[in-house]
């Protein structure tokens, strides 16, 4: 019996190939010749090839199957794409084709020993019992079964192989299936005017045409998910559908059977061999035996004989039930014993008749039940909106022949029930002596249809051995809980495209202009400095400095309440806040944990202006709705963040500044500390705030985004000659921690409440009640029991965020923020400690690098103690 | 979780533009025993079928609204704005 080139048949009508179109691609670096329309699996079968993969336990050969995408046998290497099914996927001019799984080559896999000999030592589960002791040797053990077992080798250091997209639709009727009786209800559905899209596995470029439906192929269900979600992956594009009723029409499957050498290369099920003829003009063999299920069976040893096989023998199921097995030789199958009686052969094309797909129908909650008339599971009670036509509905001439996918086994040698996982039916019997008697238990213990196949061709099989064995039937033993993916999916297509929300503020190009790294914070993108934060600290203490705060959130709370709405939102008061006056506020939930703060500035009797951190402008908005939605006081909260850039100009020269930008009065007289005011700089109607978050006497400009660019170099322009510098998020951070600011999110965390951050003077307990008040009240009862502090390096070591404060060799705190100040000629940070170390002059051990280092407590600011700076 | 919830705004969207806050809690009046603040602020009553919710709709019309929503099925019932909730001092 030879296998040569030439399997190829002359030209047949209705076949997929274009032979006047040629590709050449690599197979194992030797080049290979094809038609458009071959698959790497078809190119390869005419090029003489019959095993395709080595068997994922074993290493046994294994060829061609199914031939339709669901068994593993045909999985390749492409490029560096692993787990390719060879037998669907279209050859390209010159790709990369290797075999996986293979120490070696295809033919002589030095693996194989494993199927040889190692038999008695890896039965099912001996990973759960072996190779546990000594413990210290299990990485070698680990990389030993990391090289023998599993399917394909990822590049480790291989970069994102291609652009993956989803795609949002909503459709009135999917179809998941593009055969008979999918392609039928698509048309009804079309014709009574509805919206259909149609989803084919196997469908090609130019297959299906329906009117009026739209048609997405090749592309497979994923799943249906809750709200009838159907993910269907199409390549490189996952399409998220959602659709109003969903028709499933995914057929059903030929079953295979179990004797021993069932897995042979040239054992196949019918699907394979017919498409190998009919799709690729392939010859499957020469000689050949059939055994199907009665007109089934018929129709089979028909096309074989068409496409010039000789059929030695058919064995109809229904009338006979024989002992099988199968004889290989050199890998090959190579021959078939019928009852003891073995007649030589090289294809055998055996199917014990077909199951419903109802894989779908049960993820989406629909009820499956055991048909004993039929032998096979069926959808019997569906939920609303989902539909099932054609075989995997039950409609089919006759169902599986029950007895013939196990009692048949007849002669020595390795049975498979799973090929995916190679799961034996000795394995299977075995777990049921160690009493892993449920079909569920099964399944996690010995991995069967948890492969490649999820089930397709091993489900069955499983569920009748398990019921003969058992002593009970199908119905009992029940089936497995059916969970995406229906069909396998690359992780790539999961990820999707890395699409991150990116904010920027309208200054972002004179950023880039003038040199700016630019750092996230939280979606926004903020310079961190322009080249030197030192030099941008000094000339903020020394000279001038401007930095870009438009990210900063910025909230209008509009209302004859508003006054009202923001006491009890915050722990200080606000009624009695002047209008043009400024005043720092921290929010809170009702457990008293900070979540944000800002400031409030009152405009005028009814409109406040309330500022929030750089990523916190959605959340408080969100929080202030909520609250408002319960009380339903009488405001409007707007949210002007994008609309409005806002500058920080600050530094000993700024009054210089001022008057070049704005007629406004910046004396400290008119315009003092924690003053808002409208005015015009630089000829645009501008909000400033007196604010000092960095220390230096300063002005918050808050206007039109549209004016940003022009504001940005006028200012600049101006300041010239007082020594103006831009500076960063990494010069505010140092300045803000010379002046002991908090940073929400950063020195606070879930955990955290305004009495023990250090800010108990926030609290007025003289008003109503507001949210977060009876916590405040709890932490006051018991006790502070933490406190944030700051504290000043011994010495230049700087510990890290994070980094430990020990006392008597156990963490009691933890640094939030730390940072070396050129100004304080100190190494500067902040620190929660116990109470007992939140004293003036106490020191603290702090573990820097796995060393302690020691610090000294402080609890005024750093950096101009008394504020003198800011109000001068 | 990929369930639809009818947006009285917007219609039904996918449950990913929105947020939610939970079962709708009563908050104390004043001034509560601290029983009551632990209970408001840590119990819940998680109950197993429909229960009214408080959800944003976060990427879309941003309101609040009451949703009813059977925690077995995720199906949303009854969707209400909150115009006639309850005023809590």
């Amino acid at each position: 019996m030879s296998h040569t080139p030439g399997s190829r048949l002359p030209q047949r009508e209705g076949e997929k190939i274009d032979r006047k179109a040629h590709i050449s691609f690599l197979w194992s670096n030797k080049r290979i010749q094809a038609f458009r329309g071959d698959t790497i699996a078809s190119a390869l079968f005419a090029a003489g090839e019959r095993v395709f993969s080595r068997s994922f336990k074993y290493h046994r050969p294994r060829g061609l199957y199914c031939c339709s995408g669901h068994c593993p046998n045909c999985m390749v290497q492409v490029g560096r794409t692993p787990n390719v099914r060879s037998c669907v996927e279209p050859v390209r001019e010159g790709m990369d084709v290797k075999p996986q799984n293979v120490m070696g080559s295809l033919t002589r896999d030095l693996l194989q020993i494993t199927d040889k000999v190692g038999g008695p030592f890896t039965p099912v589960g001996f990973y759960y019992r072996t190779m546990i002791h000594p413990r210290r040797a299990w990485p070698l053990y680990e990389r030993v079964l990391r090289n023998v077992a599993g399917l394909g080798r990822i590049d480790k250091h291989a970069r994102r192989a291609g652009r993956f997209d989803m795609e949002h639709r909503h459709v009135e009727v999917l179809v998941i299936g593009g055969g008979r009786s999918g392609i039928a209800a698509a048309e009804i559905a079309a014709g009574s005017g509805h919206q259909v899209l149609l989803i084919d596995e196997l469908g090609v470029e130019d297959g299906l045409h329906i009117p009026g439906v739209e048609v997405i192929a090749p592309a497979r269900a994923i799943g249906i998910y809750e709200g009838k979600l159907v993910p269907v992956e199409a390549g490189n594009i996952l399409y998220r559908i959602r659709a109003e009723r969903i028709v499933v029409a995914t057929g059903a499957m030929e079953q295979p059977l179990l004797f021993p050498g069932n897995d042979l290369p040239g054992v196949m099920l019918p699907m394979g061999a017919r498409r190998l003829i009919n799709d690729w003009s392939l010859k499957p063999g020469d000689l050949a035996i059939v055994i199907g299920t009665g007109s089934e069976g018929l129709a089979m040893a028909d096309d074989l004989t068409g496409a010039g096989v000789r059929v030695a023998d058919l064995v109809d199921l229904r009338s006979r039930m024989p002992k099988l097995h199968a004889r290989g030789s050199k890998g090959r199958l190579a021959a078939v014993g019928i009852d003891g009686y073995e007649q030589e052969c090289d294809l055998l094309v055996a199917s014990g008749g077909r199951q419903p797909n109802y894989s779908l129908l049960a993820q989406a909650g629909g009820v499956i039940e055991y048909d004993p008339a039929r032998g096979i599971f069926v959808p019997t009670i569906l939920p609303e909106g989902i539909e099932a036509v054609g075989s995997v509905a039950g409609e089919m001439a006759r169902g599986a022949v029950p007895a013939a996918t196990f009692s048949g086994a007849g002669g020595a040698g390795k049975s498979f029930v799973c090929i995916c996982e190679d799961v034996t039916e000795k394995d299977m019997k075995r777990a049921i002596a160690e009493g892993f008697e449920g079909i569920e238990l099964a399944k996690r213990y010995t991995t069967v249809t948890m492969g490649p196949c999820q089930g397709k061709f091993c489900h069955l099989p499983c569920i009748r051995m398990y019921a003969q064995q058992t002593g009970t039937d199908e119905a009992t033993i029940g089936t497995t809980t059916a969970r995406p993916p229906w069909s396998p999916v690359s992780l790539g297509v999961l990820a999707g495209r890395g699409i991150e929300p990116r904010e920027q503020t309208s200054l972002h190009y004179s950023h880039l202009a003038m040199g700016a790294t630019m750092m996230w914070a939280g979606s926004w993108l903020r310079p961190h400095s322009y080249g030197d934060a030192e030099a941008e600290v000094k000339a903020v203490h020394h000279a001038l400095g401007l930095i870009d705060v438009s990210t900063l959130g910025k909230l209008l709370v509009i209302g004859p309440e508003a006054a009202v709405f923001l006491e009890r939102m915050y722990p200080n008061k606000f009624a009695d806040l002047k209008p043009g006056r400024i005043r720092y506020g921290v929010l809170a939930t009702d457990g008293a944990r900070i979540f944000d703060d800002g400031t409030i500035g009152r405009l005028s009797e009814n409109v406040f202006y309330v500022t929030t951190t750089s990523t916190g402008a959605e959340g408080v908005l969100e929080w202030f709705e909520w609250w408002n939605a319960i009380w339903q006081l009488d405001i409007e909260i707007f949210n002007v963040t994008g609309a409005l850039t806002a500058l920080n100009v600050a530094g000993p020269r700024v009054r210089e500044l001022m008057p070049r930008l704005t007629d406004l009065d910046v004396s400290n007289e008119s315009f003092k500390y924690l003053d808002l005011k409208h005015a015009e700089v630089a000829g645009v109607p501008c909000i400033l705030l007196r604010i000092g978050f960095v220390g230096e006497l300063g002005y918050e400009i808050h206007f039109p985004s549209p004016f940003g660019e022009y504001m940005w170099d006028k200012i600049l322009e101006l300041g010239a000659d007082l020594g103006i510098r831009p500076f960063g998020v990494e010069a505010q951070r140092v300045l803000r921690l010379e002046k002991m600011h908090i940073l929400a999110g950063q020195d606070t965390d879930s955990e955290s409440n305004v009495l023990e951050a250090g800010m108990p003077w926030i609290v007025k307990w003289d008003k109503d009640d507001f949210v977060g008040r009876w916590s405040l009240e709890e932490v006051q009862r018991r006790g502070l029991k933490d406190k944030l502090v700051g504290f000043e390096m011994a010495n230049r070591s700087i510990p890290p965020e994070g980094g430990q404060i020990v006392l008597d060799g156990s963490p009691v705190g933890r640094v939030t923020s730390c940072r070396w100040s050129e100004e304080v000629n100190k190494v500067i940070g902040m620190a929660w400690v116990p109470m007992a170390l939140a004293e003036e002059g106490a020191t603290l051990s702090i573990k820097v690098n796995g060393s302690v280092k020691a610090a000294t407590v402080t609890l005024k600011p750093f950096f101009d103690s008394e504020g003198s700076k800011l109000r001068s | 979780m990929s369930f639809l919830i009818p947006c009285p705004h917007c219609g039904a969207r996918d449950v990913s533009e929105f947020v939610s806050r939970g079962e709708v809690t009563q908050r104390p009046v004043e001034p509560p025993s601290f029983l009551e603040v632990a209970v408001y602020l840590y119990f819940r009553r998680n109950v197993a079928g429909p229960q009214r919710e408080w959800w944003y709709h976060r990427r879309g019309c941003q309101t609040w609204f009451l949703a009813t929503r059977d925690t077995r099925t995720n199906v949303v019932t009854e969707v209400e704005l909150p115009l006639e909730f309850e005023k809590i001092p």
